[in-house]
């Protein structure tokens, strides 16, 4: 078999990109990293005939060569390293055939770079409803380049696409952009010196020198003294440039639009956006649509997490029967069995999040969101499109982070990643509703308000408050060299396309279990270790110790075996910290059976819940009564009153609410933002802000 | 002389010709997206807020913020 060629896919945001990409490459798809950015990379291989295999590479989505984000810098990046590992062999420009001026100048660009491209004429089945009738055969003889027409959703065209370019074809010969003679002789010493094919490439590396990593320092400082040596300034050739291809796609399309389009076909979508636009019934719809997202992963999710939960303990113990005992058979069954089981909780979550996202993408409707939200979210540092996941993580904080990546800015992505954690996710509830029973009276004000509830709205209200405070905050101290641009098209609303909804759940799921999810199993084995293990001969003979203690109490088994448990955790490494925490955590008003809490419920949140239970020789129960009222019971050694008085309960409180207290959320941080930078800061930050609130509140009310 | 007039300044429905741009950094993104001098741009309609607006520019709709409208300067 040949050698597998490499095609690139290049156009604009909504060319129907991705739906081609999906088309040609099904489920053999792969996400990678690029180095230094934080977009991901999409390949996947396709069959273009029984003899030829293509690897696929799905470029972000951009309207020229010159980069509006940090993200699109990668594109120019691939196309002008000729030596580089993702040089494409072909590149297949998708346009939008109801809107062909706009994907014309990254095509004019790609032609003058003499790089072989298709031209993909995607969605003609609306241009045919708007009335619009183009000349292919003018079009492809002027551009002198292969014209395909596609229907990247039905898959029609994909099989002339492919015959296209297995039979092979020649870089068009135009040259669309005349390089002025003024900066002419500066072009060419950059063409000479580099040994490049185009003056159009040498011409790039002078508009690009930053973005061009693969370039060497001295390299680059040869372009730049070049350039000011030659007076080149690149903002003022970049506008000339783009006029002067507008001014040659303008003859084209003259020539090849035989009937324009009626602006009539667009006055359904027009007459949506009335509604969906305005200033009452557009957020009144908004959020609705937002309750109903947070509904269904809040909710719908919890069915099949249950399942997964049910089934990851099943198997645990029944595996721990299987084997033998002995530390290799417990990392098994205790450590790495209820690992990959506390991953795979998290999809029901995520591909509920990303099923309702790429429907509201792929509608168009996404775009009417951010129209409506980017005012009030802007003078938060937050941008339109940080609505969703905020939102998002009142039900989990892992799906709606990798739900920002939909935010192309990078510091609104990075501001709403770094206080998405703060939004009560639902690992918080259990936590909020054992300590709320306990020291909130179920009273109710003014015969109508229930205090407990009063509290748990409080709690979520504080943790918004902190998102949007702590918002404000980066959005003063981070600065960027990137401006904020909102110029965004909106797409004419369109029915979703299901499998495309498929594939990205599909995508996301991948994502998250192959990448965070190595971290996520990494940090809980660490986690059970600490918790299993502990120093000298106390672990060992636990048991023993535990018997002889209890002789005369006549306990039966399973209060022995709670015992046992508490007596093992106590004197294990987790238990260790939590000790040596305590001077630490006594401003807050906790103690070290506190301490090792926090420390395994770094898990997740809820994991309090069943520390505080085995610690307490509760035994492995979860009922909130029994926990309650043994909580209730407890009595602090120092002042003889209760343990847990309101106000250690709310310092508690306080703290779950603004404390990180969640690996996987680090993990995901990790992985969305592609260095252990960010995660680590939030961390620290999450941390310092939990426990000074804890602190003040204790102090205040104690 | 009268005060150059800007997308930022038309009205739902209007429609006017762009002339050029006041801001050379913004400029060089509007010009790849569309808005060429003398073409036509047509103001459909603002953000409850009133920003950001959405325009029609070369067959295609756009929203844009104030602050990126008011660079466009328009005849009229």
């Amino acid at each position: 078999m040949a050698e597998k060629i490499k095609i690139a896919l290049a156009g604009k945001p909504n060319s129907g990109k991705s739906s081609l990409f999906n088309q040609l490459t099904g489920l053999n798809q792969k996400i990678g990293n690029f180095p230094g950015i934080t977009v991901d990379k999409r390949t996947g291989v396709c069959q273009l005939s029984d003899y030829q295999q293509a690897e696929i590479i799905d470029l972000p989505g951009i309207y020229s060569l010159y980069p509006r984000t940090l993200d699109e810098k990668i594109v120019a990046e691939i196309i002008a390293d000729k030596k580089g590992a993702h040089f494409p062999d072909y590149v297949v420009l998708v346009a939008d055939a109801t809107n062909l001026k706009n994907c014309m100048l990254l095509l004019t660009q790609l032609i003058d770079l003499r790089l072989p491209t298709v031209l993909a004429l995607n969605m003609m089945d609306l241009a045919a409803q708007s009335g619009q009738s183009i000349d292919i055969q003018e079009l492809s003889s002027s551009l002198d380049l292969p014209v395909v027409m596609i229907n990247a959703r039905t898959g029609q065209g994909i099989q002339e696409l492919k015959k296209v370019i297995v039979e092979s074809f020649n870089p068009s010969r135009k040259s669309v952009f005349q390089i002025g003679s003024e900066i002419k002789s500066l072009v060419r010493t950059i063409k000479d010196r580099f040994n490049l094919a185009t003056e159009y490439e040498a011409y790039q590396f002078l508009q690009q020198t930053d973005n061009l990593i693969f370039l060497s320092k001295e390299d680059r400082e040869y372009i730049f003294a070049q350039a000011k040596a030659g007076q080149f300034f690149p903002h003022k050739y970049q506008g000339a440039e783009t006029v002067m291809r507008y001014g040659f796609i303008q003859d084209l399309l003259n020539k090849v639009i035989l009937k324009t389009s009626d602006p009539e076909w667009k006055k359904f979508s027009y007459r949506i956006d009335k509604v969906l636009t305005h200033k009452v019934w557009g957020y009144l719809i908004f959020f609705t649509v937002l309750f109903l997202i947070f509904q269904s992963i809040f909710a719908w999710a919890q069915i099949p997490m249950d399942f997964i939960d049910s089934s990851f303990a099943s198997l645990s113990n029944s595996l721990a029967e299987f084997f033998p005992e002995g530390p290799f058979f417990d990392l098994i069954t205790q450590g790495i069995v209820p690992g990959i089981g506390g991953i795979l909780i998290f999809i029901p979550q995520i591909a509920i999040l990303f099923a309702c996202i790429s429907v509201l993408e792929e509608s168009g409707y996404m775009a009417r969101v951010v129209f409506l939200m980017d005012k009030i979210m802007r003078q938060f540092g937050l941008s339109g499109k940080s609505v969703v996941p905020l939102i998002s993580g009142m039900a989990c904080a892992i799906p709606a982070i990798m739900a920002t990546r939909t935010i192309e800015n990078w510091k609104d992505r990075l501001i709403t990643i770094f206080v998405t954690p703060f939004m009560s996710c639902s690992a918080r509830l259990p936590v909020f509703t054992i300590l709320v029973a306990l020291i909130i009276p179920d009273v109710k004000l003014f015969g109508f308000f229930n205090y407990q509830g009063l509290v748990l709205m409080a709690l979520y209200l504080l943790g918004f408050f902190a998102a949007i405070f702590s918002a404000f905050l980066l959005k003063l101290i981070i600065k960027t060299q990137e401006r904020s641009y909102m110029i965004m098209e909106m797409p004419t609303y369109r029915k979703p396309k299901w499998a495309n909804v498929g594939y990205t759940i599909i995508e996301k799921t991948k994502s998250f279990v192959f990448e965070a999810g190595k971290i996520i199993l990494a940090i809980s084995v660490i986690l059970w270790v600490l918790a299993s293990y502990g120093p000298g001969e106390k672990m060992s003979q636990a048991e023993q110790i535990v018997k002889d203690q209890s002789f005369n109490l006549q306990l039966t088994e399973d209060e022995l075996q709670s015992r046992i448990a508490a007596y093992k955790l106590e004197h294990s490494y987790a238990g260790i910290i939590g000790k040596t925490l305590e001077p630490a955590i006594k401003p807050l008003g906790y103690d070290w059976k506190i301490g090792i809490a926090l420390v395994t419920s770094f898990a997740a949140r809820e994991v309090f819940v069943s520390t505080i239970a085995t610690i307490y020789s509760l035994g492995s129960t979860d009922d909130e009564q029994t926990i309650k009222g043994r909580l209730k019971s407890e009595i602090n050694q120092e002042t003889g009153g209760p343990r847990y008085t309101p106000a250690v309960g709310l310092s508690l409180l306080v703290f779950y609410t603004l404390a990180m207290q969640c690996m996987s959320t680090l993990a995901v941080v990790k992985r969305e933002t592609k260095s252990w930078k960010w995660p680590l800061i939030q961390l620290a930050y999450m941390t310092a802000v939990a426990y000074l609130s804890a602190f003040i509140i204790y102090q205040t009310l104690s | 002389m009268e005060r150059t007039k800007s997308v930022a300044d038309m009205k739902p429905g209007e429609t006017a010709v762009i002339s050029g741009f006041s801001d050379d950094i913004f400029s060089v993104k509007l010009l790849e997206m569309g808005f060429l001098p003398g073409t036509a741009v047509r103001f459909n309609f603002k953000a409850p807020f009133g920003d950001p607006v959405c325009v029609s520019v070369s067959g295609y709709d756009l929203s844009l913020r104030i602050n990126e409208a008011s660079t466009i300067i328009i005849l009229n």
